[in-house]
Formats: C-alpha cells, sequence, structure tokens
C-alpha cells in the first residue's frame, strides 16, 4: 500500500461496452504490495481523484474498469494507452478470498460486477464458481467470455431481456436459488439492488460479503468524509466490504448517502 | 484518575478528538466516544453547506501527511442534527465553527451552543479560503474582534484555536485571552507545507499546499504550549502529532490541561483512545502522580 501517488502508464485499455472502459497499468507487487479482491484505489487525473475498484488483479499488473458517468470518469474515458494516470492504495478491507472447495455465487449490478470480476476470477481457482452478471441491456453486459474462460459458470441477466435472463438481478437470483443452494455470496451494485439480493440471501440464509461506496476524500481514515450511520465505520477502512451482520447495522444502506459538503441526499 | 477540568468542563479523560477528523457526523463521533475519547471536537462547520476542494485532498508525506480538505461542511442547520444525535453522558461534546466576519461566528453561536459543552472557534486553518481560518488567526486585531463576538454571544466556554504559523504564537494568545476566550488549543496544522510529484512536476493536492499534521509537528506543537502556557492565564488544550501517552504526558507538562488526537487514528485506528489512557494511567501510578492536574506545567521552572 502507499499513500502517496505513483506514476503509472496505461499499457492496455478494453472497451467493454459501449459505456465503460477496462484500464491495465504495471503495479510492482514486491514494492506497491499486492491487492486483494475487493480493494479499491485512488485515482489521480492530475484534475481530480476518485476512489475506483479494482476489476483485474495479473501478475503485476492490475486493471480498473470505469463507467462514464462524469466529468472526472469522461476524462479517464479520453485517456489512451501511454497515458500516465496516479495510484494510490490499494485500500479498504475486501473480499474474503480464502475459500476453497465451496459454492459460490457473485452477483454484479452495472459497473459493480468490476470488484465482482476480481473476487470471482480469483476464487474460480478453488472453488465452484458462479456469477449473476446483470445490466440494463445487452450492450452493457460485462466479464461474460473471459469468466466463462476461467470455469464460471455465467447467468447473463438484464432489465430489459435482450440478452439472458429477463428481470433485474434480484429476480434471477431466485430463480436460481429454487434449485441449488450456495455456500457464500459476493454482491456488488446499485445499492438498491444490493438490498434486495441482501433481503433474499438473508431468508435464504447465505452469508455474504457486500461492497459499498461513498464519497471520498483521503482514502486514509482520517477525513471522516464516508462514515456510514449508525456505526460511524469508514468506507475507505472499514469498507467498502462488509458482511451480513454489519450491513445490518448501516441504517443508512439504501436509504442515503452524503455528497462532497456531507449533505444527505 | 484521568479526570480533568478545562474551564469549568469536567473530562472523563484529558483526550479528545481533534476537529477535523473523523466529524463530520454523530455516528462516527459517538463511535470514537465509546473507544475512549472523553470529548469530542466535531469538523469545523460553517453557516452554509461548503464542499470543499477537489481531490486530491490529502497526501502522505515522511512524518505525516498535508490535507487541504477546504472546510467542508454540510452547514449549520443539518451540523445541529448531527450534534443532537451526539451521546452526551458522560462525554464532552465540542462544535468547532468558522465563518469570515464577527456576525457569522455569533451567528454561529447561537444557533448551536444549547447542543454542547463548548465552542471551539477555528481562527487558524491554513487552507482555508481568504478571508477565513488562518487568515483570521494570523492578524492580532482580527483575532480579537472575532472572539471578543464570539465569547459575546455565548454562554458555553470558548476555546480559540490557534494556528503556529505566526511570528509570535504568544502574542495572539494573549488577544485572545484579552478577548474572553475561556481557553485555548493549539496547534492547527503547520505550514502550509507541499508535495510534489517529480515524475509528472505537479503539486498533489489540488489547492497545491495544504496543513501539515502528525508526528513530525509534535515538537513544535509541544514548544508553542509551553510557551504560551508562561504567557497567559486561561487553561491550554495540546493538539499535534499526539501517538502515544508519553506525548500526552509531554504536552501537560508543557502546560495543557487536555489533548486533542487526530492524524494518529489514521496509522492506529480508534482504539488509539483506550490505549494512550491505559498507558498513560500506569504511568500515572508508576511516578506517583494522583491527578492530571498536579502534573500540568511541571516542567516550568
Amino acid at each position: 500500500m502507499i499513500n502517496e501517488p505513483k506514476i503509472v502508464e496505461i499499457t492496455e485499455i478494453v472497451t467493454e461496452t459501449p459505456t465503460i472502459k477496462t484500464f491495465k497499468f504495471d503495479w510492482d507487487f514486491e514494492t506497491l504490495g499486492k491487492p486483494n479482491p475487493g480493494e479499491f484505489l485512488m485515482i489521480w487525473n492530475f484534475n481530480n481523484e476518485k476512489p475506483m475498484s479494482i476489476s483485474q488483479i495479473n501478475d503485476d499488473e492490475l486493471a480498473i474498469t470505469v463507467k462514464n458517468i462524469g466529468e472526472f470518469t469522461s476524462q479517464l474515458h479520453d485517456l489512451k494507452i501511454g497515458d500516465q494516470i496516479g495510484v494510490r492504495g490499494s485500500y479498504g478491507h475486501g473480499f474474503d478470498n480464502s475459500f476453497e472447495g465451496k459454492k459460490i455465487i457473485a452477483i454484479g449490478g452495472g459497473v459493480g460486477m468490476a470488484p465482482i470480476n476480481a473476487i470471482a476470477s480469483d476464487l474460480a481457482k478453488n472453488n465452484d464458481v458462479s456469477v449473476i452478471s446483470a445490466a440494463q441491456t445487452k450492450d452493457e453486459l460485462l466479464f461474460l467470455d473471459s469468466l466463462e474462460k476461467l470455469g464460471v459458470s455465467v447467468y447473463p441477466c438484464t432489465d430489459d431481456g435482450s440478452f439472458g435472463f429477463e428481470g433485474f438481478a434480484t429476480n434471477c437470483l431466485s430463480d436460481l436459488l429454487e434449485d441449488s443452494t450456495y455456500d457464500f455470496a459476493f454482491v456488488c451494485g446499485p445499492e438498491i439492488m444490493m438490498k434486495g439480493i441482501f433481503d433474499i440471501l438473508e431468508d435464504a440464509g447465505i452469508t455474504g460479503q457486500y461492497s459499498l461506496e461513498r464519497y471520498m476524500k483521503c482514502a486514509l481514515g482520517v477525513c471522516g468524509q464516508c462514515c456510514v450511520d449508525s456505526e460511524g465505520w469508514r468506507i475507505c477502512v472499514e469498507g467498502p466490504v462488509f458482511e451480513n451482520d454489519k450491513i445490518s447495522q448501516i441504517t443508512e444502506f439504501a436509504k442515503y448517502r452524503r455528497d462532497a459538503s456531507g449533505v444527505k441526499y | 484518575m484521568l479526570k480533568t477540568n478545562v474551564c469549568g468542563v469536567e473530562f472523563r479523560n484529558p483526550l479528545m478528538l481533534a476537529a477535523g477528523i473523523m466529524g463530520s457526523n454523530a455516528s462516527s463521533m459517538n463511535w470514537i466516544l465509546k473507544s475512549g475519547a472523553g470529548g469530542v471536537v466535531s469538523k469545523s462547520f460553517s453557516l452554509n453547506p461548503h464542499p470543499g476542494y477537489p481531490n486530491p485532498t490529502t497526501v502522505a508525506v515522511d512524518g505525516g501527511i498535508l490535507n487541504a480538505i477546504g472546510l467542508s461542511n454540510p452547514g449549520v442547520e443539518n451540523f445541529k442534527e448531527e450534534l443532537k444525535k451526539i451521546d452526551h453522558e458522560d462525554n464532552v461534546v465540542i462544535a468547532s465553527i468558522y465563518g469570515a466576519n464577527p456576525s457569522e461566528f455569533s451567528q454561529l453561536v447561537e444557533e448551536v451552543q444549547e447542543h454542547v459543552d463548548m465552542i471551539e472557534l477555528n481562527i487558524s486553518c491554513p487552507h482555508a479560503m481568504e478571508g477565513y481560518g488562518a487568515s483570521i488567526g494570523q492578524d492580532c486585531n482580527l483575532s480579537h474582534t472575532i472572539v471578543a463576538a464570539a465569547k459575546d454571544a455565548s454562554d458555553v466556554p470558548i476555546i480559540a484555536k490557534l494556528t503556529p504559523n505566526v511570528t509570535d504564537i504568544t502574542e495572539i494568545a494573549k488577544t485572545c485571552e484579552d478577548a474572553g476566550a475561556d481557553c485555548l488549543s493549539l496547534i492547527n496544522t503547520l505550514g502550509p507545507g507541499m508535495k510534489i510529484n517529480i515524475d509528472v512536476a505537479k503539486p498533489v493536492l489540488f489547492h497545491k499546499s495544504g496543513g501539515m499534521s502528525g508526528k513530525a509537528i509534535k515538537p513544535i506543537a509541544v514548544s508553542n504550549v509551553y510557551s504560551v502556557y508562561e504567557a497567559v492565564d486561561i487553561p491550554l488544550i495540546g493538539v499535534g502529532g499526539i501517538y502515544t501517552f508519553e506525548d500526552v504526558v509531554e504536552f501537560i507538562f508543557a502546560g495543557a490541561r487536555a489533548v486533542q488526537i487526530g492524524t494518529a487514528i489514521m496509522d492506529e485506528g480508534v482504539e488509539v483512545f483506550s490505549r494512550i489512557n491505559k498507558g498513560l494511567e500506569e504511568f500515572m501510578n508508576d511516578k506517583g502522580y494522583s491527578s492530571i492536574d498536579e502534573m500540568v506545567g511541571i516542567a516550568h521552572d
């Protein structure tokens, strides 16, 4: 982990969907640290700095997968191979990747598939992993082929039914649970989706880990910007990944968050 | 044994959360109190919401961190709701406020005093917008006007937080005392300092420079507390780079009746409060001190 930005060059850019790109860069694990799936990086494009999930952890190489949703991400999407960014981290309490011989379900909604890709790829080596990759429409589905190549059972799911299961990730999960069960779950996506998944998994008695996001400033655990009600936990240190028991104590989960000023919305 | 009294306010121990650290909402401040702090100082807030500077707002350097968060806060109306939710039982709750002129400070005091035990005036932030923070606390006349206005409006004790970035901190300290401050806290962050990334030849912080906190500033903070203790009669709260009970003892011996802890949470977690309290109590037992009071200022001749 490093607490000042390391300047790296973009070595590869993959246009995943019309709105989502993956950026790869070298990251020397020995000197900079090897991240665990579920941890995040602070990405500095010399205008601003924002937290981004790690989507791939390869040998001395990392990737982030970014949806173009605003000014900063639009600037990232304009980057070309060979352009530089500043990277610090990795930060946070990530996913538990110690499972072996287990039946795992991992569920990602939209660009929430980024950390799900990292944990599913890792666990696929020693576990029976299923992934629900959910998106609004076929063109926005992420990582179907690459996960299948790793031996993951992939269940694509689209809101409009243009590919795979027609409906929300919650409907798709309920469908799968009719015939099977799982030892453990990993979830990342819009909070309203995660809340729906949480309720279904709780009913089914399946423990899961959920990756949250909040507006971040320091990522060092001091500024207090990302602290959540009502236990005060820092998304950047105690999170971004929380297990069921902790999720149920995050009273703002799927209800509200705070902007850069700290005003709730 | 660890109890201390600062201008009539009883603390169950001398440790409190420093302003600007995990003080944005009641939940995190309650967590700090449960973790052993005797009091909390909120993040500084103003009359209206303010987003602060864009990122990067912090960067680590040798001996600490630089920050230019830029006084982001949700404004007094929203902040009052947080202050109400802080667990006041046996805990000291302090609001840190900032403004640009006497009337803003008075208005803030009037808005929040019923929800807090003390009010700390941020007249010392080195990365504030022009006219705020240290631009007040580096000027004796402005400091006097602001402190006097806040004191006039207040029924609770007023703490003036001092910047070390002045020629002579004792002059500002005496001015604040004359203006009616009940207590002084010192020091705010040092500098400003700057970190330049040499690969891209740019300052890392969006604001270019930021206030330095952490271990490296502790000797300066201790020295400032020592000097100010000899210059004024009002009680002092020491702050700057405290990580261990030994650090706390240094500040108390220099003249502080209580201390504030911030950056240490980055490295030590919220457990830092209970660990320091335990170490401090053992130290007092070993050395035969029975109260904080008898330790205050004993490093002076």
